[in-house]
């Protein structure tokens, strides 16, 4: 039962002198803040956070829980974004002493078993891409793209190409992540027009890569679910070209131990380790966006990356090291470190069978389902698809008004988690839906007779104006953007006045 | 299932792959473990990183006592922040995308953003971004759009080399060149500083309190970018709020940190929580993530992702910042852990972590070759130089049971002026975990005396905590 008075705002329940933490008195003599630091330094008071006892902090946030929709408690379609299973196990794991807490600069030589790990997964997931050169250092698949872009300008920099190639291309249906991270690399930005087929149109590529072409990014499978069966002709195109091909490896779900994006002529790609190798994806992030490049790029990487050096007892195995021509950092540390290890568990629980396990059941769940929804929803390309497909509620927008969106709250009122909406944006009325290999026959059965019953046998009006059964109604998205409210009020934090704070409901 | 699909078996549906491109073997990867397997080999690799020395003659546990710094910090995390953490609701969800679904998350985010506000003085803070160094990157290039000024990014020399090479290496291909004011007197020259902000410097970073530990002349600082238009980034530490003025009080303009210190693990270096809060003037601008409160079809008060139109998924190439998630679980760490310390928890944080430095710091300065390497107030971390270098005290300490450092040999040495002499200079830090008997055996350990020092004797002493 829902506990409106918890989850009302910190700062609403806090009530002065309360307090949850405490902590040792001073042991040491002298050396307070007032003798030690300028006066001038200090501020007047601390800040003005909320104070609560331990209670009000976990009943509020054990009630915000209950709030959300997770993998670990609904069906989670959402398409492009994997939405697996995470194995408990995991969890236990990567909490570990001596795998949880190390300091990022503690000796090497104290870290032997975590840099055997990072040693480990680095050539697994060189295995799995079959590109040799592996950096875990980027945070997420955004920042893998990025990395692997400096990457790549710093190659053709050395090669006295950096003014000429200037370009990176990409498809219509490409993650917005590609243009994106295409202009903070410094390139200019070309995108292909949309294709009948969802496949890119090879002639029309041709028309755009040239001599200034730094790299064409593409998603293989790629985000309509479809494998580019063209992909060596495409390679090969940008190879003669002397250009580089990045994979995005959102879709990596769909491929692995199947197919390598080094065989089918990738240069680079990134991993997202928060969808294909199960890190929790923590409501947002973190992620972890690993790179793999082929080997005339890996002097380029980032560094540190984990090198087996030695194994003496004067040389300890496993030594970080910085790539000769290294683009830099991309960020501090190592890398994020607690997610890699929960792929590094998933990869050594389903090695070699299990990963092309995996692939198989995604692109069966995903075919099976699509196949359950080819009569209500219109399908826009032809089987059969990888992991995922895009249908299009475009029929029920013409003929009851009932538009994507519509479905897709609708949904959540079945406690379903909505696929995604509205991408790629080639499609009309895009539903795009992933049900990953974790889900069983029973749950894409109940998932398509669900939509069934949305689009055939309900009134359109309850369904154009759902959810009705969550939390809380449609937002009022305009409001928000044109009255934007990004924090709760305090003095000094005034983006509204204190009059307008009202109690939530 | 593959009669509902047509298919007589799962190849007929991979055939779409071209044959030519199938992988023709089995992956070669490790032979898979089960549960209690993976348990085993797990457990036993952390046992490596756990060197069972005279680390046990201090800890029971076997961990050497910590007393590493340069930005990530070994605080106490209460039980509280891991339990409300380890819940699948908030774990196992994705981006709040469909906000009737995800309030929890956009609440949470949303207090966090409220949170982030209060301690740097702001109205404006994001849903959190990689960690501190991006963070300062990313307000570089905040800076360089609102400012419309493409010459130059200024940053000081005190500022973490991490972050200072991750600025780099992210504005490497763009046209702002990255200029570094030297820092060998552990607190920056306002002169200095005022000769390299030119008219089209677009951001001054200065890191307060600096890498070295120390306080910088920030108000200064931030006045004299003020005067060039030049936008002010401060690289705070949260922790240290609890004493100190804020990023907005002193002036600056945006402010980044790392949130590692508010709850979360140091596991190794990541994930860790980028802050980012600024004024209210560059609310469009700002990358990321942002978390606002509007109201439902009824009128009720509800959360959903705001001004989304800033981002890489609808504005694509020209986007604030390419960046596609926030690291959701960390900001719901540190919401939790500051909701538990609330004001007065962070003050004794802060007030614990600068008394057991100076202490510390007194305590090594006893150990012949040990000086403070600056004549500089500073707060929770200290620069000590040790003549002939740091190498020698770091691998006693280690011995005994102790982790100091980093040493700044650590990081490439074109990253300090050559007159500082960095091999020699070694960063400490003490939190309010660290007890004076843990710095007394340490002091011991590094002293002269043999039989100074139990851990000599070869006696066990167990610090009872």
């Amino acid at each position: 039962m829902r506990n409106t008075l918890a989850i009302r705002p910190l700062t609403e329940m806090s009530r002065p002198g309360y307090r949850a933490a405490r902590f040792p008195t001073p042991d040491v003599p002298d050396h307070a803040p007032a003798d030690v630091l300028p006066a001038g330094a200090l501020a007047a008071a601390p800040p003005e956070l909320p104070e609560l006892t331990e209670p009000d902090v976990i009943r509020h946030f054990t009630n915000l829980s209950t709030l959300n929709m997770s993998v670990d408690t609904h069906f989670y379609p959402l398409g492009s974004c994997t939405m697996k299973y995470n194995p408990k196990r995991h969890e236990r794991l990567a909490g570990l002493p001596g795998i949880g807490d190390p300091h990022p600069y503690r000796d090497e030589a104290d870290l032997q078993g975590m840099l055997q790990i990072l040693h480990e997964l680095q050539g697994m997931l060189a295995e799995i891409s079959g590109l040799p050169a592996v950096s875990l250092q980027p945070a997420a698949g955004a920042q893998g793209e990025l990395t692997a872009l400096l990457t790549a300008a710093a190659y053709f920099r050395d090669r006295g190409e950096g003014e000429q190639r200037r370009k990176v291309i990409f498809p219509s249906s490409a993650h917005g992540t590609n243009p994106a991270s295409a202009a903070l690399a410094g390139f200019d930005t070309v995108q292909l027009k949309p294709t009948k087929t969802g496949l890119t149109d090879l002639d029309e590529l041709a028309s755009k890569v040239g001599e200034d072409t730094a790299v064409f990014m593409i998603t293989n499978p790629n985000t309509l679910g479809l494998f580019e069966k063209d992909i060596e002709a495409i390679t090969a195109l940008l190879h003669d070209h002397g250009a580089l091909v990045y994979i995005d490896g959102a879709n990596m779900n769909a491929i692995l131990g199947l197919t390598r994006p080094g065989d089918f002529g990738g240069d680079m790609m990134h991993y997202n380790v928060h969808k294909t190798f199960t890190g929790p994806h923590g409501g947002g992030g973190p992620g972890a966006g690993p790179i793999a490049v082929r080997d005339f790029l890996g002097p380029y990487l980032p560094g540190p990356v984990v090198k087996k050096v030695g194994g003496t007892p004067e040389r300890p195995e496993f030594a970080l090291h910085t790539p000769s021509k290294s683009i830099g950092r991309v960020r501090s540390h190592f890398g994020n470190v607690g997610i890699l290890l929960r792929g590094y568990f998933y990869l050594r629980t389903l090695a070699a069978a299990g990963m092309r396990d995996v692939s198989e059941r995604a692109v069966l769940n995903a075919n099976y389902l699509r196949s359950k929804l080819k009569d209500v929803l219109e399908i826009p390309h032809p089987a059969p698809c990888m992991h995922e497909f895009v249908a299009s509620a475009s029929r029920s927008k013409k003929n009851r008004q009932i538009s994507a969106m519509d479905v897709a709250k609708r949904l959540l009122d079945y406690g379903v988690h909505a696929p995604t909406v509205y991408f790629p944006l080639d499609v009309p009325e895009a539903l795009m839906i992933e049900p990953t290999e974790t889900e069983s026959k029973a749950t894409l059965d109940q998932f398509a007779d669900i939509v069934r019953d949305i689009l055939t046998k309900e009134d359109a009006e309850t369904v154009k104006t759902a959810p009705h059964t969550t939390p809380v109604r449609r937002p009022d998205e305009v409001k928000a953007a044109r009255q934007p409210v990004l924090c709760g009020v305090a003095k000094g934090c005034g983006t509204v006045p204190v009059d307008e704070v009202t109690v939530s409901a | 299932m593959l009669a509902e699909v047509g298919a007589e078996s799962v190849e007929d549906l991979l055939a779409q792959i071209p044959a030519s491109v199938r992988l023709d073997r089995p992956l070669n990867l490790p032979e898979g473990l089960c549960e209690s397997e993976l348990q085993r080999h797990v457990a036993a690799l952390a046992e490596r990183n756990r060197p069972r020395d005279a680390a046990n003659f201090v800890h029971g546990g076997g961990d050497r006592v910590c007393f590493l710094g340069g930005g990530v910090y070994d605080h106490f995390v209460p039980a509280a922040v891991d339990e409300i953490a380890g819940r699948g609701e908030f774990y196992t969800a994705y981006t709040p995308y469909q906000a009737e679904a995800s309030q929890g998350s956009l609440q949470a985010f949303f207090e966090f953003q409220t949170l982030v506000c209060r301690l740097t003085g702001f109205t404006v803070a994001n849903a959190s971004l990689y960690d501190g160094g991006t963070a300062a990157a990313e307000a570089a290039l905040l800076a360089i759009r609102e400012t419309k000024r493409e010459g130059r990014v200024v940053v000081l020399g005190s500022v973490h080399p991490e972050y200072r090479q991750t600025l780099s290496t992210l504005l490497e291909y763009l046209p702002a060149d990255v200029v570094t004011v030297d820092c060998p007197n552990g607190v920056t020259d306002v002169a200095a500083v005022e000769a390299a902000l030119t008219d089209d410097t677009a951001a001054l970073i200065v890191q307060h309190p600096n890498f070295f530990g120390n306080l910088e002349d920030a108000e200064r600082l931030f006045a004299a970018a003020k005067a060039k238009g030049v936008i002010s980034v401060q690289v705070f530490d949260p922790v240290t709020l609890g004493l100190l003025k804020s990023p907005a009080e002193l002036g600056a303009d945006i402010a980044v940190g790392e949130g590692q210190g508010l709850g979360i693990p140091m596991q190794y270096g990541g994930p860790y929580l980028g802050l980012f809060a600024c004024r209210e003037e560059f609310l469009r601008k700002t990358p990321g993530r942002l978390i606002g409160r509007t109201e439902d079809a009824d009128g009720r008060e509800c959360y959903v992702l705001a001004l989304q139109t800033r981002e890489q998924h609808i504005r694509r190439g020209k986007a604030t910042s390419n960046i596609c998630s926030n690291q959701g679980l960390l900001a719901l760490r540190a919401t939790v852990h500051l909701a538990l310390l609330g004001p007065q928890g962070l003050r004794e944080v802060a007030d614990l972590s600068v008394r057991k430095t100076h202490y510390l710091a007194d305590r090594l300065c006893e150990t012949p070759g040990v000086t403070k390497a600056f004549d500089a107030p500073f707060v929770r971390e200290v620069c000590l130089r040790v003549e002939g270098g740091a190498r020698g005290l770091l691998g006693t300490a280690r011995a005994a049971g102790f982790d100091l450092g980093p040493a700044l040999s650590r990081f490439p040495a074109e990253l300090f002026p050559a007159e500082m002499r960095a091999e020699e200079l070694v960063l400490v830090a003490a939190t309010e975990r660290r007890t004076k008997q843990e710095i007394d055996l340490l002091a011991a350990a590094l002293s002269d005396d043999p039989a100074a020092t139990p851990l000599d004797r070869g006696e066990p002493v167990l610090a009872v905590a």
